[in-house]
């Protein structure tokens, strides 16, 4: 209620009031605590953890290789079998053709980054050959100032 | 309802239980102390796994279908042993879990229905693939099949599924290809066939080159190189569920002579 001009302990008498008969009002079990044992026993509906079944999936003489590779994976999981992890992963390309195709990439696609300037720079050497003595003429462009 | 007092649950390993037995485990020792024995005497236990076909009840374990007691004694892969029924069925109940085979029935806007074989059908979003994001949808049809796991699964909700694991991965779930020939088994046999240490499996993978889905609901899908290979893997492996060793050895001696 909006009682403002109550004094502190009157709202106290009557906090306390309405404590008593909401506690009479409160329904409780008049039970003792029960002691709820751990109990020891897991429920379990399913078959999978009682026999240990495989995985469903199977393929046999490689006629699905992607799935030998799984049932090796998850057998192995249930069996808990440790196999040794190889370092290197099997590469489907070799280490030979990964540098060079590497350095024939980096270069085209460096050129797709360059600027139009540096570009034709470029198409220059390319024309004349390997001539690193001589100086690149046209480097970089300055503002020819107009003349009167 | 008052039960015969129960039997203790290690005599009945391997012998038929019926609905209603009671099973009781050995007691512990202070179960409500905390200490730990240390010692020879009795090792701290783990956790006893029920399986499916039995419950938890006041002193012990309830059985609920009918069928073989089977134990796993404490080993090192689930803390404790186990028990569970080994009983024959044919009709599927959803678990969570579980891996199994569905066919899409209906697309409804971003949720397929697949039919598992429950009495409900599954639904599983089309997010759930690896890689599906809202604008690079899978592409699944009516028809398709899918090998995924259910993600809930109780008698309250319609199943759903996924086809990724819990990493995000796809590990072997999703659509399965072309081809291939679908059939249905009991419960019992995929069981057999998806145990450890399969004879069946290892025999047929002498044969030809072949590919092999089995789904927890009874389904299995099997695709070789030609039409006649596919049929002879279908009919040895529904087969085999009544034949004994011996005939089914005869049946592929024959088989790989040809």
């Amino acid at each position: 209620f909006m009682q403002r001009g109550l004094d502190s302990q009157t709202k106290k008498l009557l906090e306390e009031e309405e404590k008593k008969i909401i506690s009479e009002e409160h329904w409780y079990l008049d039970l003792p605590d029960l002691k709820e044992k751990e109990s020891f026993i897991i429920e379990e509906r399913s078959f999978m953890p009682c026999e240990d079944l495989l995985y469903g999936r199977m393929s046999f003489k490689g006629f699905n290789p992607e799935i030998e590779k799984l049932m090796i994976q998850m057998n192995s999981k249930c069996k808990e079998e440790e196999i040794e992890v190889d370092g290197k992963m099997e590469a489907d390309v070799s280490d030979e053709e990964m540098a060079r195709r590497y350095e024939t990439l980096v270069g085209t696609i460096g050129k797709k980054f360059l600027r139009k300037r540096d570009q034709r720079v470029l198409q220059d050497e390319d024309e004349d050959g390997n001539s690193n003595t001589r100086p690149s003429k046209k480097a970089k462009k300055k503002f020819l100032k107009p003349q009167d | 309802m008052a039960a015969g007092s129960g039997v203790a649950a290690e005599s009945c390993v391997g012998q038929v239980v019926l609905p209603g037995d009671v099973l009781l485990l050995p007691v512990h020792p202070e179960e409500d102390g905390e200490r730990l024995r240390l010692g020879a005497g009795a090792a701290p236990r783990g956790r006893l796994l029920c399986g499916p076909g039995l419950r938890r009840c006041a002193g012990g374990l309830l059985v609920t279908k009918c069928g073989l007691l089977r134990h796993r004694p404490a080993g090192g892969g689930a803390a404790g042993g186990a028990y569970w029924v080994d009983s024959q069925q044919k009709r599927y109940v959803p678990v969570k879990g579980d891996h199994v085979i569905g066919i899409v029935t209906a697309k409804a806007g971003d949720v397929f229905k697949l039919d598992v074989g429950g009495s409900e059908q599954a639904s599983l979003s089309y997010l759930a693939f690896e890689g599906a994001t809202k604008r690079n949808r899978p592409n699944v049809q009516v028809g398709d099949l899918i090998y995924g796991q259910f993600l809930v699964a109780n008698k309250d909700m319609e199943p759903e599924m996924v086809c990724i694991d819990s990493s995000g991965r796809s590990s072997g779930m999703g659509i399965i290809g072309q081809d291939g020939f679908l059939f249905k088994v009991s419960l019992g046999l995929i069981r057999k066939l998806l145990a450890p240490k399969c004879e069946i499996i290892q025999e047929l993978s002498q044969l030809y080159p072949f590919e092999l889905v089995l789904g927890m609901n009874g389904r299995i899908w099997v695709k070789a190189k030609t039409v006649q290979q596919t049929l002879i893997i279908v009919n040895i492996l529904e087969a085999c569920e009544y034949m004994t060793a011996e005939q089914r050895k005869q049946a592929l001696a024959k088989l790989s002579g040809n």
